[in-house]
């Protein structure tokens, strides 16, 4: 097989994922926009079939359009509800081209998943109550530049085709000798194409080998396979079909290297026959582990070099990030921002919303005027619009400040080890409650040569503990690498309109400064302490030395910081201080 | 509706399967929550349960499918047509009520009847999924991503069994008492412990290791998807085999005892892990009575607490902070503790 250039692979992409749209769910397409990914968009759409629905969905869509409604006009003027058809209905039998993928609310990405699942949109919405045909692939544009900012991964682990374009000039990108005969022809042979069982088996056993543990990526797989091989004009899945399937589909996912020694050794997988099938588990046997070890060498061999070593420091850092990061960011940024509407009260502060209130006041209007209709006469005259108090709207704003807690943790040697199961131990109790008090919390732990964002703010307990079972401790203290990296955070923090609260859990004795040397460093603390003060930043400083330091002091009176000498901490009692100087602060 | 994955096609998920069946048995258990990784089959089994539910004896015409076996808990419709005789009765199927994320509060409370307000002029009440729930399920999927005022609306209804509507110029009140599930990917956050709360038991998921279990669930729901209807007729005969252990146990239910020695294990234990309330003792003696029921023994024993301890406690346990272990862990280590190595 010649070495495949990543725009040839894309173009096969294009191509199988035009095969068939709704079965591989779609296409991840990490790219900046560009002439690169206009050129491959353009390339998926001439595939598509003639006239299918293609649908962009932006970045702040709300769930009326996305899912579909009340089409209000439409139903004033027929006197009867009509329904508007969302994104995703509309979208079938298409592609739904979703923008800035990486940036999608996970509440977005859920309702897209479902539909991806169910094949129908499910609407139970300004009382509608639908099931639309939504039968769509999803072409997700990931513009995400850091490692952190990623497609929820509840919609990726539904996309067959991880495709990776950034990098990649306009001049590879040139014609892909594809045209829409050969899409149409290889959709009309799809439902053909069959499948032996040792294909399977060898994509499900590439998958593990690789160590992917969602059941869904292998059945992609086997779908793409299937495609591959309609595409080629094939009526079975041949080796390279499946082969190109692993590359595709199962390559970009691997976590792990397969064991040394391919895993045809292992024992034929013998699962329990389903009852009344007798002859449907009977596999055309021979060729099966041979067809597996072929699969996972292809798909070994187009396994990103760099994967697995960025994949191992992503894990160390968090595993998984589940929303990326950046949809975070989005939403906070809504603070002081309308976040929807609700039927309400406007008195008691509530801002009354006009036009959804009128909205909801519409449809009941035939029926008012003519419950109204004859105390209205002796009135004289009926009023044009009538407006009863269930019909308000208020708008609702984002609750309150979220107040951010950024715990420093000195994982150094000298804060002896069990410290360290303390400031792990605080973490965790304040985010037991943080879902009911929407805060968030953060991990910076420093120790050897610097400081490191172990976890970026968040509400998930299982990241976070996740990340802090990973924390090792022992090396220097560089005390001003930490606090400089929990300033920006909390500047960040800041920015977003949140209140960041910094605890700062360490013995004050630093030892390694910022350039890597020792001299400076209990200078350079301080002054890095003194920024955080003049920040404005509410901190906290704990001492967690088994006696109370003057340095640990000297470091919270130069940050302006509350100094709980802690010498026999508990949890609890840490997580009492800190929740006190996070409602001082607010 | 298109066809469902049949229940018995699922390959091992044994736990949540059986949570299900449990539920299934005795509604009073008070809901599932699954949840684990992605991609394990969670929201196909809860789907899949739909299929297998025996069907029920409902009024006819009742919009919220109220029994005529139990007189104190029909609507006020139902106890207003009362006097002739028994009502009317059908068999229907068990409503299993999917509430897609995006759900408004009207359509899940119910509201004006829409198309008869602005055709007729008429002001009726339109039930919504509470509603259609009654007496069935009621199934959320990303049941953490739900959000907060539905979360409100659900917790009040399932601490009430009752849904009180005054909107738009109604004031209705009906019944409306379901067994809820709810799954999630706790990647995505965390539920709100009063939610959390009202689920009986609660499942992990995890993804099959066995390379044999993989190719086999790869290869089911690949026939599945090619031919849905090929496929379920190949599984009738497990399902109705499912089916009947289903209704042989709701009729030996009441007969199962639980003897003082079960008690007393079952309360031990919940104090061995310091679980808050009572509710975590009463929902594990259910669950252990209903489990009985499902294998056909006569009376509770250590056995069965075993088996439903993990899930009708693992989520009643109050975090602690100092200890990394997981909760199902701990349910494990109470257990060896009090009953020896398993």
């Amino acid at each position: 097989m010649s070495p495949r250039s990543p725009w040839a692979d894309a173009v096969l992409a294009a191509a199988l994922f035009a095969t068939d749209p709704h079965g591989t769910g779609g296409v991840l397409l990490r790219a900046h926009a560009g002439p690169v990914r206009d050129r491959w968009l353009a390339l998926v759409r001439t595939l598509m079939p003639h006239g299918a629905p293609w649908r962009r969905v932006p970045i702040h869509v709300t769930d009326g359009r996305l899912l579909g409604g009340l089409d209000l006009a439409a139903t004033l003027r027929s006197g009867r509800p009509v329904a508007e058809r969302g994104l995703l209905a509309e979208a079938d039998g298409g592609a739904l081209v979703l923008a800035m993928a990486e940036r999608v609310a996970p509440g977005a990405a859920a309702r897209i998943a479902a539909a991806l699942d169910t094949g129908e949109a499910a609407v139970e919405r300004d009382g509608l109550g639908l099931r639309l045909a939504a039968r769509f692939g999803v072409l997700a544009l990931d513009e995400g530049a850091s490692p952190d900012e990623r497609t929820p991964a509840v919609l990726a682990d539904r996309l067959a085709f991880p495709v990776d374009l950034t990098g990649l000039s306009a001049r590879e990108a040139h014609d892909a000798g594809l045209d829409a005969a050969a899409a149409a022809q290889a959709r009309s042979r799809l439902a053909r194409v069959r499948a032996a069982d040792c294909v399977l088996e060898a994509l499900v056993a590439t998958a593990a080998a690789i160590g992917i543990g969602s059941m869904r990526i292998p059945l992609l797989a086997l779908r793409a396979a299937r495609a591959a091989a309609a595409l080629a004009g094939r009526d079975a899945v041949a080796e390279e079909d499946a082969s190109l399937a692993g590359r595709l589909v199962l390559a970009p996912r691997a976590t792990a290297l397969p064991p040394a020694e391919p895993p045809s050794e292992e024992p034929r997988p013998d699962a329990p026959d389903p009852p009344g099938s007798g002859s449907e588990t009977e596999r055309p046997d021979g060729d099966g582990g041979a067809l597996a070890d072929i699969v996972l060498e292809a798909t070994q061999a187009a396994i990103p070099p760099g994967l697995l070593a960025e994949l191992r420091v992503r894990a160390a850092r968090t595993r998984m990030p589940s929303a990326g990061r950046a949809g975070a960011v989005q939403r906070s940024r809504l603070r002081g921002r309308p976040t929807g509407t609700r039927a309400g009260d406007p008195r008691g502060g509530a801002r009354l919303n006009v036009v959804e209130t009128l909205r909801a006041a519409a449809p009941w209007q035939p029926l008012r005027r003519r419950e109204r209709g004859a105390a209205a006469r002796a009135d004289g005259g009926t009023p044009r619009v009538e407006v009863r108090r269930e019909d308000f709207r208020v708008t609702r704003f984002r609750q309150r400040a979220q107040t951010t807690t950024i715990f420093v943790v000195d994982a150094s040697g000298s804060a002896a080890l069990h410290r360290l199961s303390e400031a792990k131990g605080a973490v965790e109790l304040l985010l037991a409650d943080a879902y009911v008090r929407r805060d968030r919390v953060a991990l910076v732990a420093f120790r050897g040569k610097g400081a490191e964002l172990l976890l970026p703010p968040t509400r998930s307990l299982a990241r976070a503990k996740r990340s802090l079972a990973a924390l090792p401790g022992g090396g220097g203290t560089p005390l001003a690498a930490g606090i400089d990296v929990a300033a920006a955070l909390a500047e960040a923090v800041g920015r977003r309109g949140e209140t960041p609260v910094v605890v700062l859990l360490t013995d004050g004795r630093a030892n390694v400064a910022r350039d890597g040397g020792r001299t400076r460093a209990e200078e350079e603390a301080l002054a890095a302490a003194r920024v955080l003060r003049d920040a404005g930043v509410a901190a906290m400083v704990v001492d967690t030395s088994p006696r109370p330091q003057p340095l640990a002091g000297r470091l919270a009176a130069e940050m302006g910081a509350r100094y709980l000498p802690l010498p026999h901490v508990d949890s609890a009692k840490l997580s009492r201080a800190v929740r006190a100087s996070a409602a001082a602060a607010r | 509706m298109a066809t469902a994955f049949p229940f018995s096609a699922i390959v091992g998920q044994d736990e949540m399967k059986l949570a299900l069946l449990i539920a299934a048995v005795d509604p009073t258990i008070g809901g599932v929550l699954v949840f684990g990784d992605r991609g394990t089959g969670k929201s196909t089994t809860v789907r899949a349960l739909a299929a297998l539910l025996p069907p029920m004896r409902a009024v006819v015409g009742c919009p919220y499918g109220c029994d005529p076996g139990a007189v104190a808990k029909l609507c006020e419709r139902c106890t207003g047509a009362k006097g002739n005789g028994p009502p009317k009765s059908r068999l229907v199927p068990v409503p299993v009520v999917d509430l897609p994320l995006g759900a408004t509060e009207d359509r899940v409370v119910g509201a004006l009847d829409l198309e008869r307000a602005l055709a007729h002029g008429v002001k009726a009440f339109e039930p919504g999924l509470l509603a259609r729930a009654h007496r069935g399920f009621l199934y959320i999927d990303e049941v953490n991503l739900l959000e907060d005022h539905l979360v409100d609306v659900l917790l009040d209804v399932a601490a009430s069994g009752e849904n009180v509507v005054e909107r738009e110029g109604l004031s209705v009140r009906h019944p409306a008492r379901f067994v809820l599930i709810g799954s999630g990917n706790p990647e995505e956050g965390e539920l709100r412990p009063q939610l959390l709360d009202r689920f009986g038991l609660s499942v992990e998921v995890k993804t099959p290791s066995e390379l044999a279990v993989r190719i086999e669930v790869v290869r089911r729901r690949d026939a599945f998807d090619r031919d849905p209807a090929a496929f379920a007729a190949r599984w009738k005969r497990e399902d109705a085999r499912l089916r009947r252990r289903i209704l042989a146990a709701r009729e030996r239910l009441p007969g199962v005892a639980v003897p003082d020695a079960a008690l007393g294990a079952a309360a031990e234990l919940c104090m061995r892990l310091g679980t808050d309330g009572l509710r975590g003792e009463l929902t594990l003696m259910r669950a252990a009575r209903a489990l009985a029921s499902l294998e056909g023994d006569g009376a509770v024993g250590e056995a069965h607490l075993r088996r439903v301890a993990p899930a009708a406690l693992r989520h009643r346990l109050r975090r602690n902070p100092l200890d990394d272990a997981g909760s199902t862990t701990r349910v494990e280590r109470a257990l060896a503790e009090q009953f020896g190595p398993a």
